[in-house]
């Protein structure tokens, strides 16, 4: 006890203390550190970005591609949908894009994102449409619909969905534009009402926008 | 020289980190409505605490300990966007399953503990197998989860499988119970609770009947 008493006030003695400045570059040592890990890593991420941007944006190109070939069938048209776009705005207010089918330069058909509202929040649709307001093709791009009752509306999970194809504003008419369950002409699932409502909804809505905006979608510009 | 057996062993089922140490209950329970899905979140959780356990034991000299905490989130951080931005480009079908959960990863408490309890103190080969046998013994867990949920809520096993594979796994796709006949429940948050907190039961049964001394995870945890 007295030893080390003694041994710390020699180094004390040899090393005078100076508490305060020496803190200071303490501190400095662990900003460096951890700015130089953040300089460190940023870099490798810079480097792993340049090295997938180009593969990332091929591969959600090749995604949007598939779900517009889903409902718009290849045999409607003979140009490249992802790149023969318009923007306009929808009945909600919302910039949507539309993608054109072109056959010989004349539109054939169009296709946009549609909106409903499910049992758990949005449901993202992509809907197509041919020149004379018939159905090509729905599909669902993303909803957070309860797995085994809502997610029937994928067509990975059941065939509800394709019901819908080669339907217009007039057949069925337009009040018959519900599920069974209000009166309408669409199966509702067993336990799940609400998904289907919203799906039948959306569509019905997206048809709407398209009577309501025909001259525009489907004029050759 | 390290012991390779016993970090194995640790990893992969004594110290194993959801079912002993109850870390990482969020990707536990949220990643296994099905065992596909609970098997690709622990690969990628695998390979984000492999090669945060090596960075961060390589640099363990260097990274003083009121720094730690943040170096080592920035490590895994980095680990886990090296490894979506390579999966979106380059596994992409895998990455439509699983992209949603994959950023999750940083806020799993596992690997964070596991650069505190050993990375940040061992050389950087065994910490390496560490964060391997880890994130392998992790993988089993949620592998395990998602397959009782998926056969007692869906009636499957491994379904989807294909799609994270590849086309070489359709065999694997089974049907254990007819179709609609499954309890929806198991599917839904609160069957993640039961499944997991059975399995758990489950391990310390077997644990006991070896006359193994039940490990529990409190000295472990950081998180």
């Amino acid at each position: 006890m007295t030893a080390m008493n003694a041994s710390d006030q020699t180094t004390s003695a040899s090393d005078p203390p100076v508490p305060s400045p020496a803190a200071k570059p303490r501190t400095l040592i662990h900003a460096v550190i951890l700015g130089v890990f953040c300089l460190g890593f940023g870099l490798l991420l810079a480097i792993t970005d340049r090295l997938t941007v180009e593969d990332i944006g091929a591969r959600s190109l090749e995604d949007r591609q598939n779900s517009l070939s889903q409902v718009i069938p290849d045999s409607v048209h003979d140009n490249n949908l992802v790149t023969d776009t318009i923007r306009m705005t929808d009945d909600h207010g919302k910039e949507i894009t539309i993608y054109r089918a072109r056959k010989a330069g004349r539109i054939t058909g169009v296709a946009y994102e549609i909106y409903g509202t499910g049992y758990a929040g949005e449901i993202k649709l992509m809907m197509g449409v041919d020149a004379e307001g018939k159905l090509l093709g729905v599909r669902p791009l993303a909803h957070k619909e309860t797995p085994g009752l809502g997610d029937k509306i994928e067509v990975k999970k059941g065939d509800w969905i394709l019901r819908f194809t080669g339907l217009s504003l007039g057949n069925p008419v337009p009040e018959r534009w519900k599920v069974k369950k209000d009166g309408g002409e669409f199966d509702q699932f067993a336990g799940a009402t609400i998904t289907p409502r919203g799906v039948v909804r959306a569509i019905r809505g997206g048809l709407d926008f398209f009577a309501a905006n025909k001259s525009k979608l489907t004029e050759a510009n | 020289m390290a012991d390779y057996k016993t970090i194995v062993k640790d990893g992969l089922w004594d110290n194993n980190g959801v079912l002993s140490m109850l870390l990482g209950m969020c990707p536990a329970m949220a990643m296994t409505t099905s065992a596909t899905n609970g098997f690709g979140m622990g690969l990628a959780t695998a390979v984000v605490m492999a090669a945060s356990s090596f960075l961060v034991a390589a640099f363990r000299s260097r990274i003083t300990q009121e720094v730690r905490i943040p170096v080592f989130i920035l490590i895994v951080a980095a680990m886990v966007t090296v490894v979506d931005l390579a999966m979106n480009a380059w596994m992409h079908e895998l990455y439509k399953v699983l992209g949603l959960f994959i950023p999750l990863i940083v806020s799993n408490c596992l690997p964070l503990a596991r650069l505190e309890a050993f990375a940040a103190k061992q050389p950087a080969m065994p910490a390496f197998v560490d964060g391997l046998f880890m994130g392998l013994g992790f993988t089993i867990a949620l592998t395990g989860i998602g397959a009782v949920r998926e056969i007692t809520g869906n009636g499957t096993l491994f379904a989807d499988a294909s799609l994270l594979l590849g086309p070489a796994f359709k065999a694997i796709e089974m049907r254990i119970l007819p179709a609609d006949t499954g309890v929806l429940m198991m599917i839904l948050p609160p069957g993640g609770f039961l499944v997991t907190g059975l399995l758990v039961v489950v391990k310390r049964m077997i644990d006991l009947r070896a006359g193994k001394e039940i490990q529990m995870g409190g000295a472990h945890s950081v998180a």
